[in-house]
């Protein structure tokens, strides 16, 4: 048993960092606010550094690394709020080297960049394929594949769908429901992605529609696979979230040992004290999730559905709880522009919305243990 | 990164698991119990493990142990889970007290009480609290005085004991030297619980058992030899034993029982319970965290085989374990109702289990507080009591108290 980073896995991490330091991109997040178009392009510093081909293996021009290796990568960008558009490319890359599909070398490359289309996969107690609906608590059915081989449907809130050049689309058959991954040129007819910006403007969002839209079917990607993407996207999100809590956490412990109030640094105060080591407990907890479903996703992929669910669960929790932290203790500058904090707050309240929500997470976590039982 | 057994290990594994096997109908049975007959079969049972080289897996060979791993240590508490059988009775001796000894114990210390202690033939306790030191553990009060032939006179009240009422022999911590700050006049000692002048008072606990006491000591007489360390240096050893308990409780919090997937079971065969919203989000939320202890606890043992020593950071694991144990009990009969309450219940006796545990080996705020300062670097609290003599520390206690 080793749980250590590798020194390839310290080599991958260190460069996630230097890389994404020479943009300043919490600068950018904050311009973007007011003026989402002036949002830097991370991509091509995505594509040199390889990370577009991490899930990708050798044979198709990939790094064949796994799911922790990518993780570590995430993390990063969520430490700095850069915005990658790898949430929606990576789990989309791995469904489509698994396929053995023509397009994963480009894919790989980073040349063509793909958005998996996700549809949460049936539970223990919910039944069928669903996607994020426009509002409500009541999710939509995900797009059919009809009998006439033409994709419909609407999937809304997409993350890293504008953009992007290949769909790659959780659906269900309309013949027997049966779940099935269909890859749309996203300039082809029939595709329609209207980006939106809600709140965290470093995140890329779309609705996805398909009316009539012609797509292929993925040979050997069935309900195991489609959920493995689901998970894998938990997982992800999850590694950025723990990331921006990262930040946030040694953010608060800086100023709360400079800050002084009644001749005492606040940090001094059981009060605040005792919140900023819920933020560590929280993350500590997070993080060992994470390497749950990091070795889960190699050696035990019956768990990772529970493990990737707890990770993501726990991560935005852990965001939810360090971004107010991060406001309450710097007082009133943490609620205003003059301070950073305000975006990791929208980071959090928007990420923990996404891809289902908390909620629906941590009803994960339940329904596979009581599934096991 | 790797969480799979290597071959050597996966042997190891595989020769445990032929030998419970082979010999749990041996085994006593649980019940939770605290009467003379379970405990003796509890020792008998020690002793089985002791000799098939499941009880103290880490002792060195010299003194009865096997000289293997923390990882092996695990191995070991995993399988007695999954076997379904208990572990040894005395795990304060053999994780905490023992490993003490075999650090900072003399030789002859170390031949006259380690062999006995692995086998249970010798239970040992723990008397470091005291009624007016607990988390702050340096303010003990019971005072040891040395005679003029070189042994030592013990008075004073411990507190919150568990097994003392069957120990042989209890590690504890004295005032030595009133005269300097409180940390430096303190000394370890081995005290025998059948010697003159010992009391042992049974304490009931919440759920009504009796294996907590408080122990009195009048004049109790200690020979020179009872000293576990130097003199005036009691305070780093008790820090060993401590560094040993969070060891102990950090790896071994599966054996406790405190698993998502017992709790998960408990709540499945409800078919109403099961597809109840409010019931899957209190599972699901205490499920990730009991998960997420377990694999911090092999995050730490990957750190300990690399020779790291576990810090303060994992007194954060204990603070979950509780935190989801205690929302554990209260979800499982929740969904029972009062039956969940009867006094042969596993879940009235987790319940009545919890609210002590979340004081046990410091309080939540008091490692809230040492997490804050040592591992995020938080700067402390004023403190009143550095640098000045204990005798004056008391004085200005009573002084403060008088004049409310």
């Amino acid at each position: 048993m080793n749980l250590e980073l590798t020194d390839e896995q310290g080599f991958l991490r260190d460069a996630a960092r230097d890389a994404l330091s020479r943009v300043k991109t919490v600068a950018a997040a904050r311009e973007a606010i007011e003026d989402p178009a002036s949002l830097p392009d991370l991509w091509p510093t995505a594509c040199e550094a390889g990370w577009a081909g991490l899930l990708v293996g050798e044979k198709n021009g990939g790094a064949g690394l796994g799911a922790f290796d990518a993780m570590l990568v995430l993390m990063e960008a969520g430490r700095v709020l850069a915005g990658i558009e790898l949430l929606g490319h990576l789990p989309a890359s791995q469904l489509l080297d698994r396929a053995g599909d023509e397009r994963a070398g480009e894919v790989a490359e980073g040349t063509l960049r793909a958005c998996f289309v996700a549809a949460r996969p049936p539970g223990d107690v919910a039944a069928g394929w669903t996607v994020e609906a426009l509002s409500g608590s009541q999710r939509a059915t995900a797009p059919v594949l009809g009998d006439d081989g033409m994709l419909r449907g609407r999937a809304c809130w997409v993350v890293d769908a504008p953009g992007a050049g290949l769909l790659v689309a959780a659906a269900s058959r309309q013949s027997d429901g049966s779940p099935v991954a269909v890859v749309v040129e996203a300039e082809g007819d029939g595709v329609s992605i209207e980006r939106v910006v809600r709140y965290d403007a470093t995140r890329s969002i779309g609705h996805v529609t398909f009316d009539r839209a012609e797509g292929d079917v993925l040979s050997g990607v069935g309900g195991d696979e489609l959920a493995g993407a689901w998970y894998l996207a938990q997982a992800l999100l999850g590694a950025e979230s723990l990331g921006a809590v990262d930040t946030a956490l040694a953010t608060s412990v800086a100023y709360a040992k400079e800050r002084f109030t009644f001749g005492r640094a606040i940090g001094s105060y059981q009060a605040v004290k005792h919140g900023l080591v819920e933020v560590l407990r929280l993350r500590e907890n997070a993080y060992s999730l994470l390497v749950y479903a990091g070795w889960a996703y190699e050696d035990a992929r019956n768990e990772f559905p529970l493990a990737a669910s707890a990770a993501r669960a726990a991560a935005g929790h852990a965001l939810d709880y360090a971004s107010r932290a991060l406001i309450s203790v710097h007082g009133g500058s943490g609620a205003t522009w003059e301070h950073d904090a305000p975006l990791y707050f929208r980071r959090a309240q928007l990420s923990r919305r996404l891809l289902g929500g908390l909620g629906d997470a941590t009803d994960r976590v339940a329904g596979e243990l009581l599934s096991a039982a | 990164m790797d969480l799979n057994d290597s071959p050597q290990q996966a042997q190891y594994r595989a020769n445990v698991r032929t030998w419970l096997e082979d010999h749990r109908q041996e085994a006593p049975v649980f019940m939770g119990q605290d009467d003379q007959e379970s405990i003796a079969a509890r020792r008998a049972w020690q002793s089985t493990l002791a000799e098939a080289g499941l009880a103290g897996v880490t002792w060195p060979v010299e003194y009865g142990g096997r000289g293997l791993g923390p990882v092996e240590q695990v191995i070991v508490n995993q399988e007695i889970t999954r076997a379904d059988v208990p572990g040894i009775l005395d795990v304060i001796g053999v994780g905490m007290l023992g490993p003490t000894l075999i650090a900072h114990g003399t030789e002859s210390q170390r031949t006259r009480y380690l062999g006995p202690m692995l086998h249970g033939d010798e239970v040992w306790c723990q008397l470091f609290s005291e009624p007016a030191a607990g988390s702050d553990l340096a303010a003990v009060q019971a005072r040891a005085t040395m005679q003029e032939d070189g042994g030592w006179r013990l008075t004073g009240q411990k507190v919150w004991t568990t097994n003392a009422h069957f120990a042989s022999f209890g590690m504890l911590l004295a005032r030595t030297d009133p005269d300097v700050p409180k940390h430096k006049g303190l000394t370890m000692f081995v005290v025998p619980m059948d010697g003159e002048g010992v009391m042992i008072r049974p304490l009931r606990k919440l759920s009504g058992e009796p294996d907590f006491n408080e122990v009195f000591f009048d004049d109790v007489a200690l020979d020179g030899d009872a000293v576990v360390g130097p003199v005036g240096g009691g305070w780093g050893t008790a820090l060993t034993t401590l560094m040993f308990e969070r060891m102990t409780i950090g790896l071994g919090s599966e054996a406790m029982g405190f698993r998502a997937e017992r709790f998960a079971a408990a709540v499945a065969g409800d078919e109403h319970a099961r597809r109840d919203p409010e019931v899957r989000r209190r599972l699901g939320e205490l499920s990730l965290e009991l998960l997420a202890v377990k694999f911090s606890g092999y995050r730490t043992l990957s750190a300990l085989q690399k020779g790291q020593i576990p810090g303060p950071e994992s007194g954060l694991a204990k603070i979950t374990t509780v935190k989801a144990a205690i929302e554990a009990g209260d979800l499982v009969a929740d969904v029972l109702g009062p039956e969940a309450l009867d006094a042969d219940s596993e879940w009235s006796h987790l319940i009545s289990y919890m609210p002590g545990l979340k004081s046990a080996g410091g309080t939540e705020e008091i490692l809230r507080n040492t997490v804050g300062e040592r591992v995020l670097g938080l700067p402390p609290e004023p403190r009143l009591d550095k640098g000045i003599p204990f005798s004056e520390l008391r004085a200005k206690e009573r002084a403060a108290v008088a004049s409310q």
